[in-house]
Parts: structure tokens; C-alpha cells; sequence
């Protein structure tokens, strides 16, 4: 038995999840899939005095459109998102990112809401969810409140998150039909932590013009980096290889990536400028009815 | 709270938690299994340690290696990222539930045999439930397939080939 001890509780319902976490505060922690709680326990970096199970909180585990949205329950599988027909007709580009989570073993176990509150900047989750402009729902006792991905990731592994708060719920836009899009991710092995991840969707009109792109990059900054500047620079520009050539460079002044064992920065940048090109060709590619 | 769960006995106040055990009830490999556990006891620790089934062997205990690989409510899942107490209620199988209790191997133990699909056989409990659970529900898979599904599993010995090679012979069989 590698984890210190805790005290086990499992609600059977969000309200009394959230008494237990107004009552004990930052001593205790939400489980969920354990997929990250888990090994971290194990190895005994976290050592919580109270485990909150909510893996079997039917309350959380949704998956909804409703008109220009889809609404995720944060207690949700990965595996059922990866496997929702609604994900698929309506968010192909999530349904993409979230095969590239781990193993599906890891996938059966782990939940939206818990890749969403571990804030790992490789994490495919946040970066779908940041890039596309969705938002979290947060809940305690009191109150209810959306944040963004901007206001939420603090910096890797740090989010806007009190002792008191869950995630019970994320909203992401449905994709447009017109729009083209690609998720690329560059790993050392088949099911590893991102090197360096990119997603993009374009929308392209009848004159051949970018009238819309979202662009996110995952493992190369401290919190899931939305390349801005570039998605500014492509509005209105016709989608040619040069085009994206030059919008791809365009990343290199505000992106910081760090250096760890997996990779140097300046490989992780060079990575992050190449994969985002090839997304942004791939995503024009598929662009419906786009001249091209 | 679930009945089977006692109510942690101290206030608000109290640093100091008591260990306190929890009455769990599942099925292991058909049968009704009921045990006292310590919240913290992985489910890994709990198959090998309080039901003997070693059949079910422990890498990393991160989630990488794939070793402890088991399936729960019909889903291949990592026994090491789990609470024992978690699994309440679930039912449960491990590389025991194979072979029968005379020591017959099933027909795809008997594919990784012929292959030479193993070596030291550390890894070989998790393949074969990784797999158990996938060609229950992909019967034909294809190789790019069965390479794919078993990338969540670590083999230090054979190169992966031979393991592929037994699926792929196996499933051809079996379609027979
Ligand atoms: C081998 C391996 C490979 C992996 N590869 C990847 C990968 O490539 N990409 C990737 O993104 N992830 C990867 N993961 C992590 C995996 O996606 C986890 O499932 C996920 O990060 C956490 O989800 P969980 O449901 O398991 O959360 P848990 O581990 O249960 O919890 C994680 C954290 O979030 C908190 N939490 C959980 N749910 C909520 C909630 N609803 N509200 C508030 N707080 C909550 C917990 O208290 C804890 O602090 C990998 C894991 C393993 C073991
Ligand atoms: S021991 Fe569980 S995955 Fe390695
Ligand atoms: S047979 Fe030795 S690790 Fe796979």
C-alpha cells in the first residue's frame, strides 16, 4: 500500500459532494478516474486526509447539444466522449483530441472533469477547450460560475479552482459543417504526454478568404496557449501555403516552452511552428466546398 | 452514502485520521467476494495480496506499464489506479479466469504458446486481458489494429511481433 491513509467518502449526490468539500476544505480532494490522483498519491506528492469519490455520480455523466453547443458533465468518461455519436457529429475535433489521451485502458477510468481540473499543459482537454473558446462551469454551496480557459489556467498544474469548488460541467461551441479542422500531435511513443500538440479549425468563404480560425497549442507553455495573433493574421488572407508559412511564425514571440527531460525549448518551439503549419494545411484541406 | 461506507468518525476539527476499514463486496472471476479493506488499498494489492490471485503483476504502479491490467464491468482497466474500495459492487476479472481450474489454457493462452508471444511472461497477465476485452467486442481485428490496442502495454522481452502474430492467428481460427 503506497498511498498515505485517508478517510474514503462517496456521495450520492452533487450537493452533498459539495458539503463534504465546504466542510473539510483543502483537506480533501475530489477523486474521480484516479488516473492523475492516483499516481500522484502513490508516490505520496499528494497526501490528502479526504478522498470524495464521484466517479459513480450519474448527475455528472452527460453528454448534451443544445442549439450552438454541447454541454459535457464533468464526472463524464473519456471514453464515452471518444465513443458519443453527438461528439462526433458536432465536435469531430474533440472526439480526434481525446484518442490521443493516454491508453484506451486510461480512457475507460478517466473523466472530462478531472483532465480539465489537473490542468496539464499537454493535456488534450484544456487545449480543445481553450482553442475553441469553451467554458467551465465551476460550483459551490453558493454559486455557479462559467470561466474561460484564460481565466482558469493559472500556470502547469494550477488552476482558479478553490478548496470548495468542482467542475461539474464543461460547454465547447459545435463546429460549424463549413468548418475545417485537424488535431496533430507529436509523442516519443503511442499514448505519452504530448510533446507538442496542435489544434485548428478554419472557416473559409466563397471568395476563398479565412473569415474564422481558432488555433491552440498544448505542451509548449505554461497553461494551453491560444495562438491569438496568428488566428488575427489569417482573417481575411487567402489560405495558401505561404500563408500559413508566414502565420505560423507568428507564434515565436509569445510562446514559451520550457525544456525537460523529453525535449529541449528550442525543439519544442521548432515543433510548435512546424505542427501548427501542418494543421492549418490539414484544416484548410478539409474545409467543405473550399476552392482550392 | 452508500450503506457499505461508514461515515468517517471524526469532526471538523480533528487532524488526526484513524485508519478505519471498509466492507466491500464484488465479484472476482465469478465468485462473491467480501472483505475489510483500508481506503488506500490499491485494488492491485488487494487481488495479489488479500485474494492471492498473483496472477495480476505490478510494473509501475503509474498507469504506464499495463502490467495490472484487469477487466472491470466488461472494460480493460489498470488495477493500479484504482481503490479497492472503489470497486464495490463491481464485478471483476483477472488472467485466473482464463485458463479453467485444471489448468486448460484458452484458446488465445494457447495462441501466445505457439508464438512464443512470451518470454520472462512478466507482462503477459496484462496482454491477455487487454486483449480479452478488446476481441470480445472487435472479433477480426487487423494488425495495425491489434498493434494499436496493445500500445498501453509494456514487453520488455519479445519485440511485440510474435505477440501480434499470435492474435492475428488466433482470431483467424477461431473466425473458422
Ligand atoms: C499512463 C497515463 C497516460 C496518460 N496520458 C495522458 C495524455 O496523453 N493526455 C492527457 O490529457 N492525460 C493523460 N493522462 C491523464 C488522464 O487523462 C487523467 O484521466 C486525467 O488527467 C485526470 O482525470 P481523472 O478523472 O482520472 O481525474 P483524477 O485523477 O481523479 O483527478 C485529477 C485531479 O482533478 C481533481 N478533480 C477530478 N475531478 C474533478 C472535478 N469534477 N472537479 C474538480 N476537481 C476534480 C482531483 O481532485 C485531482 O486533483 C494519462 C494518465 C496515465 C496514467
Ligand atoms: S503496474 Fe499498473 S500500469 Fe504498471
Ligand atoms: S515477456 Fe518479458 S516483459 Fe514481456
Amino acid at each position: 500500500m503506497k498511498p498515505a491513509t485517508f478517510q474514503y467518502v462517496r456521495p450520492e449526490s452533487v450537493r452533498e459532494c459539495l458539503e463534504y468539500l465546504s466542510m473539510y476544505g483543502d483537506e480533501a480532494k475530489i477523486i474521480a478516474g484516479g488516473q492523475s490522483l492516483i499516481p500522484v498519491m502513490n508516490m505520496r506528492l499528494s497526501t490528502p486526509e479526504y478522498l470524495i469519490d464521484i466517479s459513480r455520480l450519474e448527475e455528472l455523466n452527460y453528454i448534451r447539444h443544445e442549439g450552438d453547443f454541447l454541454h459535457i458533465g464533468g464526472g463524464t468518461r473519456q471514453i464515452d466522449v471518444e465513443t458519443s455519436s453527438l461528439v462526433k457529429t458536432y465536435n469531430p475535433l474533440l472526439r480526434d483530441a481525446i484518442r490521443h489521451i493516454g491508453h484506451s485502458q486510461i480512457r475507460t477510468r478517466g473523466t472530462v472533469g478531472g483532465s480539465i481540473s489537473h490542468g496539464d499543459p499537454s493535456a488534450e482537454l484544456p487545449l480543445i477547450l481553450a482553442a475553441l473558446r469553451g467554458e467551465i462551469v465551476v460550483v459551490d454551496e453558493e454559486e455557479t460560475a462559467n470561466y474561460t480557459a484564460d481565466e482558469f489556467y493559472l500556470t502547469t498544474l494550477l488552476t482558479a479552482l478553490e478548496p470548495q469548488q468542482m467542475v461539474s460541467e464543461i460547454v465547447l461551441p459545435v463546429l460549424s459543417p463549413q468548418a475545417g479542422y485537424a488535431f496533430i500531435e507529436e509523442t516519443r511513443r503511442q499514448g505519452d504526454f504530448a510533446l507538442v500538440s496542435v489544434a485548428a479549425v478554419l472557416e473559409i468563404d466563397s471568395q476563398n478568404l479565412i473569415t474564422k480560425a481558432n488555433v491552440g497549442i498544448g505542451g509548449a507553455h505554461e497553461v494551453p496557449y491560444v495562438a491569438e495573433e496568428l488566428e488575427e493574421y489569417l482573417i481575411g488572407k487567402e489560405p495558401t501555403d505561404s500563408t500559413f508559412e508566414k502565420a505560423s511564425e507568428e507564434i515565436k514571440d509569445s510562446l514559451e516552452p520550457e525544456t525537460d527531460l523529453h525535449g529541449t525549448a528550442e525543439y519544442r518551439m521548432d515543433l510548435a511552428v512546424e505542427l501548427t503549419k501542418r494543421a492549418l494545411r490539414q484544416a484548410a484541406g478539409n474545409v467543405e466546398g473550399a476552392l482550392q | 452514502m452508500e450503506n457499505s461506507v461508514e461515515q468517517p468518525q471524526v469532526d471538523a476539527n480533528d487532524h488526526k485520521v484513524q485508519s478505519n476499514r471498509v466492507s466491500i463486496t464484488l465479484t472476482v472471476n465469478g465468485k462473491v467476494v467480501n472483505k475489510a479493506v483500508e481506503p488506500r488499498m490499491l485494488l492491485s494489492d488487494f487481488l495479489r495480496e488479500e485474494l492471492d490471485l498473483t496472477g495480476t503483476h505490478l510494473g509501475c504502479e503509474h498507469g504506464v506499464c499495463g502490467a495490472c491490467t484487469i477487466i472491470m464491468n466488461n472494460e480493460s482497466i489498470r488495477s493500479c489506479l484504482m481503490f479497492a474500495v472503489q470497486a464495490d459492487g463491481y464485478d471483476i476479472k483477472t488472467v485466473e479466469s482464463l485458463a479453467t481450474n485444471e489448468g486448460t489454457l484458452n484458446g488465445l493462452q494457447e495462441a501466445f504458446s505457439t508464438h512464443h508471444a512470451l518470454q520472462c511472461g512478466f507482462c503477459t497477465p496484462g496482454f491477455l486481458m487487454t486483449l480479452t476485452d478488446y476481441l470480445d467486442k472487435n472479433p477480426s481485428p487487423t494488425r495495425e489494429e491489434v498493434r494499436e490496442v496493445i500500445s498501453g502495454n509494456l514487453c520488455r522481452c519479445t519485440g511485440y511481433s510474435n505477440i501480434v502474430d499470435a492474435v492475428m492467428d488466433y482470431t483467424k481460427n477461431r473466425s473458422m
